[in-house]
């Protein structure tokens, strides 16, 4: 096959590694941005001067770019048809003819073995986490000795005073025990990612990121570029993981628009005129309640107190979690299905005002508010893409609204009679 | 004569329940809460019957059943195993190690008192 095959796969990523945005590299090197675009995306071959200009400005020898590429590209497609188990492929002649669909499927190779590593390693987590089976153990063995000391109080026919005083005592010390252990094992269920814990999945090592940073970034402020975005994304040691990096970029590509649509100091002056009220302030920066409502849980909490927002999409997948002090948001899985975030899917434009209360902690009270948008507008051919913001405001001034009540996610709620419910709770079956 | 179990438990009041049941039932009933010198404790008393708890401190319970399966005068004692987990790679792991028999708690009263009577029927 083509060297050239690969060469602007290379490009491309040496391009993003160096920060530098398509257009600036084109003009650098002398060519259009869209000859460019075409070459990184493997559809024109080039040599020459162009590779040696391309490799000049890159800062890198032109034979890594343009040599040994062949061979690894060789080496995963034939890792690809081994572990099927595919003897009749014949790798060379498929990426020669067909270099694109080789380095995707190479591409996908690779992307596979990372999400089969992603899967080992959360399994992994749930099985070997020791805090977890710490806390189970200890609560199952509490469990043990409440079930045999009450079948001895139940069954024993003529026990004596001093056995009966002395196994009641042991219930109510176990039945205490019980219920500090399922306090702490639920606590520790609900608990967001921190920074401290050993960190594994993509989204939890984009989540402490987000911690670390208090969920501010004043490099992407004022007149920051797309390139600084990779600047921020390289000075992390957290984030680990490509797919980590991946929804990073995404986080922070949003975050450099919004900062751009709602410039810091004017967000700041209107809530210093209004107050945290994301309707008055969307009115008067004349821009949509969502934008209002991301920047607000991205400014610093010195300006704007501790701010909650969870975002998610047309699925209810949840994309973004930032807990208040007064609303937990479950690490991973599903999210309550009560919460408002969900009821404004079906109603896009409509803005929901609601106060929460999520049983089974400390009973706090938050104010949701929680609006969705089109991504994307339908068409004859699409069906439009919803996403919803739920922000999470601390409560106030006192009032007599009636809380909803609502959970984290089903797994760890006590709610009774929920209708919402998804699975059973580990609080009902026991603990 | 009362034949003897050894109960090898870290839990307090496991220890007093399950003390209560056997020794009601005729059984002496002897306890040990440490897994460092649980096999010399063994040793020391050699009872017709060991229940033994996987989670102990400062050994776990599938080591301390290797020691007794490799000791010659303890080597056909029978043992019960207990343990809070119940996936099937416990409970070959007990039997590779040569557990007479599995029980994974929370258990009931007269499950453990059936499997006791049983292990040292003829």
């Amino acid at each position: 096959m083509a060297a050239s095959s690969i060469i602007g796969t290379r490009i491309r990523e040496r391009r993003i590694q160096q920060g530098l945005r398509q257009s600036e590299l084109a003009k650098r090197v002398g060519i259009s941005p869209s000859y460019l675009n075409l070459i990184e995306h493997n559809r024109r071959r080039i040599g020459g001067k162009i590779l040696n200009r391309l490799a000049e400005v890159l800062e890198v020898e032109q034979s890594l770019l343009s040599e040994g590429a062949e061979a690894e590209l060789l080496a995963t497609l034939n890792a690809a048809a081994a572990e099927r188990g595919e003897t009749r492929a014949r790798p060379e002649e498929f990426a020669g003819r067909f270099p694109g669909w080789a380095q995707l499927l190479a591409d996908l190779h690779h992307q596979n073995a990372t999400l089969e590593q992603s899967v080992r390693t959360l399994t992994d987590r749930l099985v070997h986490d020791p805090h977890l089976a710490a806390s189970l153990h200890d609560v199952i063995s509490t469990v043990t000795a409440i079930r045999s000391t009450a079948s001895i109080l139940v069954e024993t026919k003529a026990l004596e005073p001093e056995w009966q005083g002395r196994f009641h005592r042991n219930i109510n010390e176990e039945s205490k025990r019980l219920a500090e252990g399922a306090q702490a094992l639920v606590r520790y269920l609900e608990a967001a990612p921190d920074t401290d814990a050993e960190i594994k999945s993509p989204q939890d090592e984009l989540h402490a990121f987000l911690a670390e940073k208090e969920y501010h970034f004043p490099a992407l402020e004022g007149d920051a570029t797309d390139a600084m975005i990779e600047t921020v994304l390289d000075a992390s040691d957290t984030l680990q993981s490509k797919a980590a990096r991946q929804i990073a970029r995404a986080v922070l590509v949003q975050y450099l628009r919004d900062a751009e649509n709602l410039p810091l100091a004017d967000i700041l002056a209107s809530v210093a005129r209004h107050g945290v009220v994301p309707d008055r302030l969307a009115i008067e920066l004349g821009v949509d309640i969502a934008t209002v409502f991301r920047r607000l849980a991205m400014l610093p909490v010195s300006e704007v107190g501790l701010v909650g927002l969870a975002i998610c999409d047309g699925a209810g997948a949840l994309t973004f979690r930032k807990p208040s002090p007064e609303f937990s948001m479950p690490p991973v899985g599903h999210a309550c299905g009560l919460w408002p975030l969900f009821q404004v899917l079906g109603q896009p434009n409509t803005p929901v005002k609601v106060r929460v209360r999520q049983v089974g902690r400390d009973a706090q009270v938050a104010q949701a508010l929680a609006v969705s948008d089109e991504v994307r507008p339908a068409s004859f051919t699409q069906p439009a893409l919803i996403r919803a913001h739920m922000l999470l405001l601390p409560i106030t001034n006192r009032s007599d609204d009636v809380a909803r009540d609502v959970g984290v996610t089903c797994r760890i709620c006590p709610l009774d009679g929920c209708e919402a419910r998804r699975e059973p709770s580990i609080i009902d079956a026991g603990f | 004569m009362e034949k003897q179990v050894l109960l090898i438990e870290d839990e307090p009041n496991i220890i007093e329940a399950v003390r209560f049941i056997l020794s009601r039932d005729g059984w002496d009933v002897r306890t040990h809460s440490n897994g460092v010198d649980a096999v010399e404790a063994a040793r020391m008393r050699m009872p017709d019957v060991i229940i033994l708890d996987v989670m102990l401190p400062g050994k776990s319970g599938f080591d301390i059943l290797a020691e007794i399966r490799a000791d010659a005068e303890l080597a056909a004692t029978p043992v019960l195993m207990l343990t809070a987990r119940g996936q099937t790679k416990d409970r070959e792991m007990a039997e590779r190690a040569g557990a007479s028999h599995y029980m994974t708690k929370p258990f009931s009263n007269a499950e453990i008192l059936e499997t006791v009577r049983q292990m040292v029927l003829p």
